[in-house]
């Protein structure tokens, strides 16, 4: 039954299941601007909201007067902290385990900060009256430097003043959020006093934000007459959601209805719970009728969801020959003024931990401090699983300066240092089990494939022959071999508020043999009603075109905790083939009902049962559905459905070999990207047109976070790119054509064997630009230079060098 | 607030009269007056173009464009290049070219696609990529957006020489 004969093979096709580049479904709807995202969300009656916001970056509110906006023609009503207080509702618990002021209480502590909550009859009467609202602050000092605030006087969270233990263990300081650390430091440090070669550094991944192009905002509409309460907003884990507003407002969780509509991009910015969504919910309570809240750009920039800001140190040890024995990594990790981090609850400095990348690292240390600043709260995962970024950059940098401690090719060093296709499962030195990997395999292709060698002795010709004065431009040959971990997780180990990471799948087949799945994820652009359609395609033999799939709310979906972190594939798409699987069985009883013979003796084929060995014999999954609900069977119950509730037992994990070329003119900063290839295994391949999709889309932020993009605050804790002026967001002139490649390491324990692909490119794409740019300087003597790589900072790193003499 | 002012528009081919106030700006009263919900708001500021419309043959950003600007103007939104059954080549074209991910863009995107084509039937990769430069897309990268046009206006061009 395994020969893909011409008959089978076009049965299969026409399943459109795995491996197939099937066209969105999603489309039709965006093309022809029929989306419906939350600001399309317009309901009778509906009020408007909008927050007036802090100016200052830490302060204490001596009064809030809104006398003149309530006399505003329209204004229905200004909330304050006072206002929420009577319902506990002023502060809100973080995803971190701390707490977050909704709306000021006595004091702010970073500009931008939530102050009051105007609510009128439409967008501009509720701008007019943030206006009128008139707020007497008291300056207080600003803090925005994460090493400074550990050694000031300065309280920053007086309401946590005294306590000396945290969410996450001992607090060292009043404004020190926790320790974390992992791994051996005793043997760490014993490894590194007594190797030959130590290479050390210290770099900061500076902060940015994820800056999806729809900002977040929500319609929050309580229902009186029949007591419930319906939220439609941007929210990358809506069953979430709809938790925390209950065990937040006290209405029941049936009584609560979170929808996410189509949502315009997430990249980890919509997985938190931020004050407007707390606000208009009240202000719908008190009013009765519909309340939206829609941030601007601004407010997106200034004050929701950050991410990055980790300083890192390294230290990292080696034979002369290059072989690793031992990695170091201190973090010093600046979370803002509240500690709202969207990590699992046992990790608080995320999935850092597998910061010793792709390598047999025989012992390893990793410790992370979390500190509070003025600046604004966030430390969400863009467009990675939980600080994967920083780990894979800190790695892949590490990497390049041990290579120059070493004075040896970076290439070879990553070659020599790979975790072994015949060590997975890999315990790594830091506590991860990977699941699987062929590095060497996917380094050697890619290596190969942009002619490594060739690369080389054209840049050393470069450099002689900009040392001969006949060219002002220099080549950097960007490396990066990345792994990733996603799909959290295991619920023994991987929880958000308590609430265990699994996901869910439930299916129904109609009696005409089409269906409805829903799933407990939301997709945000990443097309999954296209591909969990064709998981299911495959696993029960229906056409994906044949199956529609739904997600984003709550009253109709099943549980699951939402999108991001590369886990959708990993978690609901292990959930929709266990749940197709569970479709499966029983239509395999069905079809031995209906062909008289025995449940073993028939076996699936493509779209139908067949009885074995006789072929010609079989009924097709269509013939099974309608007989599910139309044909007494005996011991079976009408119907075919099924639902699957899926705990992965590990985490996947991706990875990928990615090379830059790129050309600087040092007298201007300006880099031109000549080349990028990049390969990716994420396992099995769902659908290739999405996954290269996907690869494309990480590699451009990637570009934009390396190359310009990030969240800079002056010393008074102004933001000082709140704007697309001057945050930086790559356009199509700006952005290079990506070279897309691959090889497929099966995962050995999610069921269709995939991984997840969404993120891996930003992941590897980050360190694999910075490193290009660095690459160029290197035989000048560059060690080591911080991102953000801007023009002024590249004309600055050729000018320190003495390029420019 | 002040006076209202007496607006008319042709959006899509279809006439509209209203009064709006002097501060009201295109893109909400598309979106919130007339229910035309597929331009997007993304930035406020004219970089990113979710909101791009056509206004009398030109591509404006309607975020930053008062309503009494526009007044008297013929006005194309992403409702007005296409419908379900006939929809146009960039419509299709993006769709077969995956062009789009989350969205959120693809009304600017395409609207903008539009007027460059008719401004440069036959672009280079480089005009269009310089061309489409004020949209700004999250999810894609652009490579498949660029393919997209692309693609469109090799069979625009070839309906064109075949229909001559």
């Amino acid at each position: 039954m395994n020969d893909m004969t011409p008959e089978r093979e076009e049965r299969s096709a026409n399943l459109k299941g795995l491996g197939c580049s099937r066209k969105r479904v999603e489309d039709a709807r965006f093309t022809q601007g029929k989306g419906n995202y939350v600001d399309d969300v317009k309901m009778p009656g509906m009020l408007h909201g909008d927050f007036v916001r802090s100016p200052y970056a830490h302060a204490r509110v001596i009064s809030i007067n809104k006398d003149a906006a309530l006399a505003l023609d329209g204004v229905v009503a200004v909330l304050t902290a006072e206002d929420l207080a009577p319902l506990n509702l002023h502060w809100m618990p973080t995803l971190a385990g701390d707490k977050q002021m909704v709306l000021a209480d006595g004091k702010v502590l970073f500009q931008g900060q939530e102050v009051a909550f105007v609510v009128a009859r439409d967008r501009y009467v509720a701008a007019d009256a943030v206006e009128l609202v008139e707020v007497e602050y008291e300056e207080l000092p600003v803090i925005t430097d994460p090493f400074e605030s550990l050694k000031s006087d300065v309280v920053l969270r007086e309401d946590l003043a005294g306590q000396t233990t945290g969410p996450h263990g001992p607090r060292k300081h009043h404004n020190h959020i926790f320790t974390w650390e992992q791994g051996d430091v005793k043997a760490t440090n014993q490894v590194l006093d007594n190797a030959e070669v130590v290479a050390e550094e210290s770099m900061y991944y500076h902060r940015t934000h994820p800056c999806p192009l729809e900002t977040c905002g929500c319609v929050a509409s309580m229902d009186k007459v029949n007591g419930k309460l319906t939220l439609w907003g941007t929210f990358q884990a809506p069953h979430v959601v709809r938790t925390v507003a209950s065990m937040l407002s006290g209405i029941e969780e049936h009584n609560i209805r979170v929808i996410s509509p189509d949502i315009g991009g997430g990249f980890g910015n919509k997985v938190g719970v931020y004050p407007g969504y707390i606000c208009s919910i009240v202000a719908s309570i008190v009013t009765g009728v519909p309340v939206k809240w829609v941030e601007d750009r601004m407010e997106n920039l200034m004050a929701t969801a950050f991410a990055r800001d980790y300083w890192m140190t390294g230290k990292i040890a080696a034979t002369k020959e290059g072989k690793i024995t031992g990695l170091h990594c201190q973090v010093t990790a600046d979370h803002g003024g509240f500690d709202a981090c969207a990590d699992p609850t046992k990790f608080p400095a995320g999935f850092m931990n597998i910061c010793t990348g792709s390598y047999d690292i025989p012992v390893a240390y990793l410790g992370v401090d979390g500190v509070y600043t003025n600046k604004a709260p966030g430390g969400v995962s863009y467009r990675c699983s939980f600080r994967v970024t920083e780990a894979v950059y800190f790695i892949e940098r590490m990497i390049e300066v041990l290579a120059i401690e070493l004075n040896m090719d970076a290439a070879e060093l990553r070659r020599i240092n790979f975790i072994k296709k015949e060590q997975f499962p890999y315990q790594s030195a830091l506590g991860w089990e990977y699941d699987s990997g062929d590095y060497h395999t996917a380094w050697d292709k890619a290596l190969k494939t942009v002619d490594y060698e060739g690369l080389r002795k054209e840049q050393a010709e470069q450099v002689a022959a900009f040392k001969r004065g006949e060219t002002r431009t220099l080549m950097g040959i960007g490396l990066s071999f990345f792994t990733e971990i996603v799909g959290a997780g295991p619920v023994k180990n991987c929880d958000i508020l308590g609430m265990g990471m699994f996901d869910s799948c439930e299916i129904r087949i109609h009696p005409t043999g089409s269906a409805v799945a829903r799933l407990g994820t939301i997709s945000q652009g990443q097309g999954h009603a296209t591909t969990f359609a064709q998981i299911l395609a495959s696993e029960i033999g229906l056409s994906a075109d044949s199956i529609t799939i739904e997600e984003g709310d709550t009253d109709t979906a099943p549980y699951g905790l939402g999108t991001y972190g590369s886990r959708s594939t990993p978690v609901a798409g292990a959930a929709a083939a266990m749940a197709g699987r569970k479709i499966r069985a029983k239509a395999q009883m069905i079809a031995a009902y209906l062909l008289e013979v025995h449940d073993d003796d028939v076996e699936f084929d493509v779209d139908r049962f067949v009885v074995k060995g006789v072929p010609e014999r079989f009924k097709t999954m269509k013939d099974i559905a309608y007989a599910a609900y139309n044909q007494a069977i005996p011991g079976l119950e009408p119907g075919l459905e099924a639902v699957s509730y899926y705990d992965p037992p590990n985490m996947t994990y991706p990875f990928g070999a990615y090379v830059c070329v790129m050309d600087i003119d040092v007298d201007t900063g300006v880099p031109e990207i000549r080349r990028f290839y990049a390969l990716d295994d994420c396992g099995t391949r769902i659908n290739p047109m999405i996954i290269e999709g996907q690869v494309h889309g990480g590699l451009t932020e990637a570009l934009a976070v390396a190359l310009g993009q990030e969240i800079a605050y002056d010393k008074m804790g102004n933001v000082k790119t709140a704007t697309l002026m001057d945050f930086f967001l790559p356009t199509a002139w700006e952005v290079p054509n990506f070279e897309t490649d691959h090889t497929v390491t099966p995962s050995p324990h999610h069921p269709i064997g995939a991984k997840g692909v969404g993120e891996s490119p930003h992941v590897g794409g980050v360190p694999c630009f910075s490193n290009a740019v660095q690459d160029a300087f290197r035989p000048f003597g560059l060690r080591h230079t911080n991102m953000p790589h801007d023009h002024w900072r590249i004309w600055q790193t050729a000018n320190d060098l003495g390029l420019h003499e | 607030m002040s006076d209202k002012m007496h607006i008319k528009l042709n959006v899509n081919g279809e006439d509209h009269e209203f009064l709006a106030e002097p501060r009201d700006l295109l893109i909400y009263t598309l979106r919130e007056k007339l229910n035309i919900t597929g331009p997007h708001v993304g930035c406020d500021t004219s970089h990113c173009g979710a909101c791009t419309v056509t206004l009398n043959g030109k591509s404006v950003k309607s975020c930053t464009m008062f309503v009494a600007q526009a007044n008297g103007a013929e006005i194309t939104t992403i409702e007005g290049i296409g419908q379900p059954d006939a929809l146009h080549v960039l419509q299709e074209s993006f769709r077969e070219h995956h062009g789009l991910q989350c969205g959120f863009c693809t009304p600017g995107m395409i609207t903008r696609a539009t007027k460059l084509l008719e401004e440069i039937p036959n672009p280079t990769e480089k005009e269009v990529r310089f061309g489409m430069a004020g949209n700004i897309c999250r999810c894609t990268g652009y490579q498949n957006i660029v393919k997209s046009i692309l693609a469109a206006a090799s069979e625009l061009n070839a309906a064109q020489e075949a229909a001559e």
